[in-house]
């Protein structure tokens, strides 16, 4: 893999090398951005912003209320126990051990989604520099197309300009 | 856009974590031995059986269970806290969160252990696990204790993934800013982070619908913990309002702790520039309602009690309102209400110190509340032949004094190992606009502002 990046000190900067790029012809994907912090107010910050993380939580939950529905009435009619007078199913009782399993199932399917879309755990990828977690912002294209024209881009935004790779 | 390139707020934060003193191995080696004194006591409890304790007939629960409620009680100053003020995005939230956090996490851990240690068998404890097993008797869905059983540990694994979900940035921060066996154990832990605008999306995503799920949670921890009692047909405890009431009094006591933490904190990793007195001051307004609100329903649930005139009901009111229960009573209602009521409504008194003055008192007043609603039922039940009384013995005193030392221990532990103030979430409070709110929100606190 080879590998060309900018280090810039200013959101400002990183922006204006992001644009750069995206002039010289590199398309959205293949530009590579990170940042020890999230800057949801620009626009290379808020890409990728849209989820359905929401929906797989609802359905998590979805699962988590089944499974407390199942584990607390079938084991009630399998092993009956006549308690206090109460009916062998009972569902007001029931309905708390449901709710906690409806809840755990909602954080379950948030975690596992975002250990998915975030793509994690992994291998720190070598496309990285120690520098972002000085407050740099990294922005680069792996396996440029163009490797001149990455670079002028990135330059023209005063990004202290990195290569990365054997071919280079 | 103008940003710090001088990583102050970094390094200040990653000091505690990459700095050790000679006090910190003081403090914790003082801190084990006590924690260790605790631990021998419950082995000597458990090997001479619960007649060593103050249990006894017709009190059979005393400190034991009192501190389970206190501490799960605690526990609700830090995830519950901390998920609404994300999802209400209050802008002065940032440096408390992970203090919060923390407190949840350990208070639980502590809570839950209470439960085990007032058992006779602790090594049974496991029965209360839901699964397929030759015995054919699965944990029997009506008993309170199995809802405990579900609701703290639901509440457990939530918090602990609250916490250690957005620590994972800080995590790589670390990672990068170390060598050696501090750069191999971190860059495990931050799990390949690299900081992508696509996993800050997601990890906000995950946290805001976390936290909306962390608020019903939490608040079913301590319904179903008063559950335990108001289930029982038993006087003072038989109440329709118990959960509410429970909740209060745990968020109440939830937001001291937060304050007594937070201060210590403060002083002991010089964190002033960061914990400011703002965030006392508006922790001591929410503690100020959650005052009120504890002094509404103990009303409630008085004059409730009194105006029903029940014979053994009545027992029990007295004894806490005349009779031998009565001095800690009224030091509760000394420290719940009277004390922090003057230092956190008059805006000029209420400093640092005053809101933790209160907090104290609140922390105190609040273990005597506790205490109040499980004894003085017990001791007056329904039958006069069957009164009796309630003295702690030793091992309980040793076992509840060693719980705060675990508290202190567990939290100084972490604040070596991890950032105690979320190191990217500060930088995002630094962003302008919300830098812009968050000093207007400064200056109406200061009065500044009419």
């Amino acid at each position: 893999m080879t590998g060309m990046y900018g280090l810039f000190s200013t959101p400002e900067l990183a922006q204006q090398a992001v644009d750069g790029l995206r002039a010289s012809g590199v398309p959205e994907h293949e530009i590579t951005i990170q940042s020890s912090e999230p800057l949801e107010e620009y626009r290379f910050g808020s890409r990728d912003r849209d989820t359905v993380m929401p929906w797989i939580s609802v359905l998590g939950a979805a699962i988590g209320m089944a499974t407390g529905y199942f584990l607390t009435s079938v084991t009630q009619q399998a092993w009956p126990i006549s308690t206090g007078g109460m009916p062998i199913v009972t569902n007001w009782t029931n309905l708390i051990i449901i709710f906690e399993l409806t809840m755990l199932g909602a954080v379950f399917a948030s975690v596992i989604t975002l250990m998915f879309a975030a793509r994690l755990p992994r291998p720190l990828p070598k496309f990285y520099d120690r520098e972002i977690s000085n407050g740099k912002i990294l922005i680069g294209v792996a396996n440029p197309r163009d490797i001149e024209r990455v670079e002028r881009a990135l330059r023209a935004s005063s990004g202290e300009v990195r290569m990365m790779g054997t071919e280079l | 856009m103008t940003r710090r390139t001088n990583n102050s707020l970094t390094d200040d934060l990653l000091r505690p974590v990459l700095e050790t003193s000679t006090k910190f191995y003081v403090t914790t080696g003082l801190l084990a031995l006590i924690v260790a004194t605790g631990f021998g006591t419950w082995f000597y409890q458990i090997y001479y059986g619960l007649g060593v304790t103050g249990d006894n007939w017709p009190v059979f629960w005393g400190f034991h269970e009192t501190n389970f409620v206190f501490w799960i009680g605690i526990s609700h100053a830090g995830t519950l806290i901390s998920a609404i003020l994300r999802i209400v995005n209050a802008t002065w939230r940032r440096p408390v969160t992970r203090c919060a956090e923390v407190i949840t996490a350990f208070a639980l851990m502590i809570g839950a252990l209470f439960p085990l240690i007032h058992l006779g068998r602790p090594w049974l404890a496991w029965w209360l696990i839901p699964y397929p097993s030759e015995r054919f008797l699965w944990p029997n869905y009506r008993s309170p204790l199995v809802w405990d059983f579900f609701a703290i540990n639901t509440y457990l694994i939530s918090s602990l993934l609250f916490l250690a979900l957005p620590a994972i940035p800080d995590f790589a921060l670390i990672r990068d800013r170390t060598t050696g066996w501090r750069n191999w154990f971190y860059g495990k832990l931050s799990l390949g982070w690299q900081g992508t605008p696509k996993q800050w999306h997601r990890l906000e995503s995950a946290m805001h619908m976390m936290a909306l799920a962390i608020i019903p949670i939490a608040i079913s921890v301590h319904t179903i913990v008063s559950f335990d009692f108001s289930m029982a047909v038993v006087p003072m405890w038989h109440s329709t309002i118990f959960g509410p009431y429970f909740v209060v009094g745990a968020i109440f006591s939830g937001i001291a702790a937060l304050n007594i933490v937070m201060a210590i904190v403060r002083k002991t990793l010089h964190l002033e520039k960061y914990l400011q007195p703002i965030h006392f001051h508006n922790l001591g307004k929410l503690m100020l309602a959650m005052s009120l609100l504890w002094g509404y329903f103990v009303f409630n649930e008085r004059l409730v009690t009194w105006y029903g005139n029940t014979p053994h009901e009545m027992a029990a009111l007295w004894s806490t309102q005349m009779g031998r229960y009565s001095p800690l009573f009224w030091t509760m209602i000394f420290f719940n209400f009277v004390l922090p009521f003057p230092l956190l409504a008059i805006r000029k008194v209420r400093s640092i110190t005053a809101t933790v003055i209160a907090s104290c008192a609140v922390v105190v007043g609040m273990w005597l509340e506790r205490f109040l609603i499980i004894v003085p039922s017990l001791s007056y039940k329904g039958t006069p032949y069957s009164w009796g009384a309630y003295l702690p013995r030793w091992p309980e005193i040793v076992i509840f004094s060693s719980s705060f030392a675990a508290m202190a221990l567990l939290y100084l532990l972490f604040s070596k190992f991890i950032p105690i103030i979320s190191i990217w979430e500060m930088k995002v409070g630094e962003h302008p606009h919300i830098k812009v709110a968050a000093e207007v929100q400064e200056a109406e606190a200061a009065g500044e502002l009419v």
